[in-house]
Parts: structure tokens; sequence; C-alpha cells
């Protein structure tokens, strides 16, 4: 925008500082120096001869004014320096003029100007600024609600949803510094390209917060890369869904929890951030239940399935093992079941509570079956503490539960289907439950209760089913 | 005031598509036998394969890698390149 040559002057009839810094201006038009008044909100203020028009707010917008009166010194149409609110002497110095407004006090703060009043920042981006925002535009028909009008396109998960109105997507891409054209991949079942801007509408949809939004589209990511399958994980008769379990420092500044009901309702982001990644596959993908998602039963874990996990343990984080640094932030995919709780209230020391755990997890998928899936162990802090006190690494645990978990071969042949049929390696021997990958230890819960927490998942089988994912949450 | 809202799918999904239209006789096509690699898939195209022979019809075998992943590329290539119809083993 180019400037008018000499000062230009911002200001709202609202603002006392700007009613009291009236016959400045007056004196300073007096005074023959080239004068431009903007005024925000009422065009007979200040009485000058001539003042300009910025009720649209887009001189204020484009000028970055955050507070009136705000003077700017112009030279060749560009701004060479500005003085916000008023300040006898800088004001002084800046026109040349020594004995300028020498009646008034020396210093009054100015106020807020209207372009940046909370609602109107984000009108005035959009209708001025550079920001694109390519998804069609649906008019709601008046007298309509918009929440029900959502509900209506079939795209709820059946809980309501935020509408996503251009101001609420512009801000949610303010969370991130990529750019909202960037295209991600395709969203399976219907492989539809992705742009961060439609990670952005899903999420304002999902009631996430703008700070939320990296986390949503390195899951995202995650949920894209091949190894992950999941078009296989969406479109499987079996339970399961994306898991979420975020690690690193961005768990804390974005507030979530990895504490009491760390798997339960109650806290924003766990809540929304999985929704999100839900509604993506919905609403981008085209996977819906009963079409692409053909889930027998499907599980509550498809509403939403994301928490953070409790880094204050001696043992490494989920991140740490597989291969981030402690101060990178990382959300890790499983494609995971319900939650089956681990009781022993007994165990005072780690073998035996080993087996208790070993036992629990022989009975994933069938107790007569081996290497079907893939499970998580949330190891709750007081069975935690049982492992810490006696010294116990994760490593070792992990050794401990497979070792437990060889099953003999003669028990397969009373399960239920061809698989389970004793084979050369099984009968008279053993099976391994798990693939030596198969178990992943996380610290995570309340501080109260000798419990721990099994989430099988489905088909984990490398190359042939699916996969844990860990990408980077970058801003 | 009318609320405008953004439009959260792909909004480029694919048109509704008929199938194609079904063959009023296998005579003279070939028909492929798709398993898809789950349990007893294999039972059942051994059925249809046996009773299609026994027609004088041409089949020929195929079989995904996994049933928990789509179909590979070069996959789906083949069965379009050398077959007319093709019936698939869907599920256990």
């Amino acid at each position: 925008m180019k400037l008018p040559e000499g000062f230009v002057a911002v200001v709202k009839r609202d603002c006392p500082t700007c009613v009291l810094i009236e016959p400045v201006l007056q004196e300073i038009a007096r005074g023959g120096l080239p004068l431009t008044v903007y005024t925000q909100d009422d065009t007979s203020f200040p009485k000058l001869d001539h003042v300009v028009d910025d009720t649209s707010l887009e001189r204020s917008y484009r000028l970055d004014i955050e507070t009136v009166p705000t003077l700017i010194q112009v030279e060749n149409g560009e701004e060479r320096s500005r003085v916000i609110g008023w300040a006898r002497e800088e004001w002084a110095a800046l026109t040349g003029l020594e004995n300028i407004g020498t009646d008034l006090p020396p210093y009054r703060p100015g106020c807020g100007s209207l372009s940046v009043e909370p609602g109107n920042a984000e009108k005035l981006a959009l209708r001025f600024g550079d920001v694109s925002i390519h998804s069609r535009r649906l008019a709601i028909p008046e007298l309509e609600d918009d929440i029900e009008y959502c509900f209506e396109r079939g795209w709820s998960d059946g809980l309501p949803l935020v509408p996503p109105t251009e101001e609420r997507v512009y801000r949610m891409l303010q969370g991130t510094r990529r750019r909202s054209d960037e295209l991600l991949g395709e969203v399976p079942p219907v492989l539809v390209p992705l742009t961060i801007e439609k990670i952005a509408v899903n999420a304002v949809m999902a009631g996430c917060k703008p700070e939320y939004l990296p986390v949503v589209i390195a899951a995202t990511e995650a949920a894209l890369d091949p190894a992950f399958c999941m078009h296989g994980l969406l479109a499987t008769t079996w339970f399961s869904g994306p898991m979420l379990i975020v690690n690193g420092p961005l768990r804390k500044a974005i507030g979530m929890n990895w504490q009491g009901n760390v798997l339960g309702q109650g806290n924003r982001a766990n809540a929304t951030i999985g929704r999100a990644l839900q509604l993506i596959i919905r609403n981008v993908g085209g996977g819906r239940p009963q079409e692409a998602d053909q889930s027998t039963f499907g599980t509550p874990g498809k509403y939403t399935f994301c928490f953070a996990e409790d880094e204050d343990t001696p043992w490494p984080s989920l991140a740490e093992e597989r291969g981030f640094d402690a101060g990178q932030s990382t959300v890790t995919l499983f494609s995971a079941d319900g939650v089956q709780g681990v009781l022993d209230q007994k165990a005072r020391v780690p073998e035996p509570l080993i087996v208790s755990i070993a036992q629990s997890l022989r009975t994933v998928g069938h107790a007569d079956l081996v290497n079907g899936s893939d499970a998580v162990v949330l190891i709750g802090p007081e069975h935690g503490r049982v492992f810490d006190e006696a010294g116990w690494s994760k490593a070792q645990a992990v050794e401990a539960l497979h070792a437990q978990l060889n099953v003999p071969g003669d028990d397969l042949a009373m399960g239920t289907n061809d698989d389970a049929a004793p084979t050369t390696a099984s009968a008279g021997g053993r099976m391994p439950k798990f693939r030596p990958e198969g178990l992943t230890l996380i610290r995570a819960g309340g501080r109260a209760g000798l419990f721990s927490a099994i989430i099988p998942g489905w088909l984990m089988k490398g190359p042939l089913g699916t996969n844990p994912v860990t990408k980077e949450i970058l801003s | 005031m009318t609320q405008v809202i953004l439009d959260p799918t792909g909004e480029q999904g694919t048109a509704q598509r008929d199938p194609l239209p079904t063959p009023a006789s296998l005579k003279d096509l070939t028909v492929g036998l798709l398993d898809i690699s789950k349990v007893k898939g294999d039972v059942f195209l051994d059925r249809i394969d046996a009773l299609l022979s026994e027609r004088g019809l041409k089949t020929i075998r195929f079989k995904k890698p996994t049933f928990a992943r789509p179909a590979p590329v070069g996959l789906l290539q083949d069965i379009a390149s050398q077959c007319d119809v093709v019936v698939e083993g869907l599920a256990d």
C-alpha cells in the first residue's frame, strides 16, 4: 500500500487519548505539514478539513496498527518511523514542532485499534491478507441451525461438531508455520489428496485449539505412512482404530493428560486430537462405518483414542525407544482395540507381577492363538514402582514377559481355526505369543491403583499388516 | 445473517460409478479367480474353478499377498489385462 507523503495518523473517536489529541492534529494541519488522518469509527472525527474513512479497517490492517493514536512519518511512500499513543516529546521530535501539545499531559497511552479487536483480526486477515482458503464455501440457509447442518451433511462421528467457519479455520491455521496448501498424501479409502487446510477444517470441527494442530498434522502423516496400513485398519471387521501416544515437551505445553483417567474423558487435547484424525479419515478419506469401515463391533476408541506418556519415570519413553531425543515431541500411532485391565495387588517384586501380566496377555485374541497382533501394556504408577524399586529396566521387563509367553504348541491344537492347528514347529514345542517387537510398555495413569492395562491391536505383522509409526511434531 | 462454513471433505471423491454390464454369457470369456489370502479362500475358489472348467471356460488364478492391504497395482493390471470377469473370494 502506497502511503501519502508527510504524516499519517490513525485514530478512533471511541478512544479518549485520540479525543485528547484532536487539537494537536489540528495544530499539525494548521502548521502546513502534510497530514493524512485515517479514522476507524466516525468520519466526523477529528474535526479537520479532510479525514480518510477507514471504517473498513483495511488501511489500519495493512499498516499493522495495534494502538490508536498512531502517528507515522512517511518518506517516498514508505514508512520511516512511528509513535504509538500520545507522548509529547516523541510527537515533537517526529513532527519537528517543538511546542506541540504543551497544554496536554506529557504522556497518555492509546487504546486498542479496532483492527485487532477479537473477531476483527481474523475477518480482516481473510479479507485483506495473503491468506488463501481453497475449500468450498457452503452457505448455511437462514433459520437453519449450524450444528444441525453439519450433522445433515454427514460430517459427524455422532457428536456435535464445531461449525468450521472461515474465521475459525484461519485461527486454526495460525497453529502451524506450514503452508495451508501443502499436500500430505492421499487419505484412504477413497485416496483423496489431503492438504494442511483440510486438516485444519476437521480439527476445528473436532474442537481442537490451534496449538494442537501440529500434533494432528503429525498424527495424520503417521496414518498415511504405508507401514501403518490405515486402509486395512479402517476396512477390517476387527475392532481396532488408530491410537495416538504423544511424547516430549509438547505434551506439557498443550496440557495433555498422562495421569489419572488417562484413557478417559475430560481432557480437551487428548479428546480432540484423536477425534480430529478420525474426522479426517471420515470426511476427506470417505471412511464411514457400515461402508468402507466394516468393523463388526468397533470400539469406543474410534471416537477418539489419544493420550500422553508419563515421562517422569526411570524408563526410557516410547519416543526414545523409537530413536528420538527427549527434547523432540512425537506422536506414535498404534492400531488399538479396547482396554483389558490387569489387577495384581499382591506382587511386591517384579517376577510375580510379570507372570500376572503375561497370563493376562495370553488371552489377547484367543488364549490359544499366537502371533495374531501386538499389544501395548500401560504400566500404572503403582505397578511401575514395583519395577523401579527392584531396579528393573524396561528392556528387562519386556524380555521377561516374552519369556513367559512361549505358548506350548500342544495348546494351539485346541484352537479354533486353521492357524492354530499344530505344525512341525508348534507340536510338542513352544511358540511365541507375540513377535519380538510386538510388546510395547508405556508408563501412564493415576497414582493410586495396583493395575496395568492391556491394549491389543489389529494384525500387526510387518508388511502383511499394520505397524506402529512415529512422526516428529513440527511447528 | 447467513453463516458460511468450509467444506471439510475432499470435494473430489470419486463420482458414483455404475458397475460394468453383466455379460449375458461367459462363453469365450476368461474368468479371473482372485484369492485375497483369507482363510479357506482357496477352498472356495478351487470349487468355483472346477465348476467353471467343467463348462469349458478358461480360468486364471490370482492371489493378493495379504488381505490386509489393497491389491498391488501390478496385480490389478495383470487381472485387467488378462481377464474379462473376476470372481473374488472376499471373506473367511
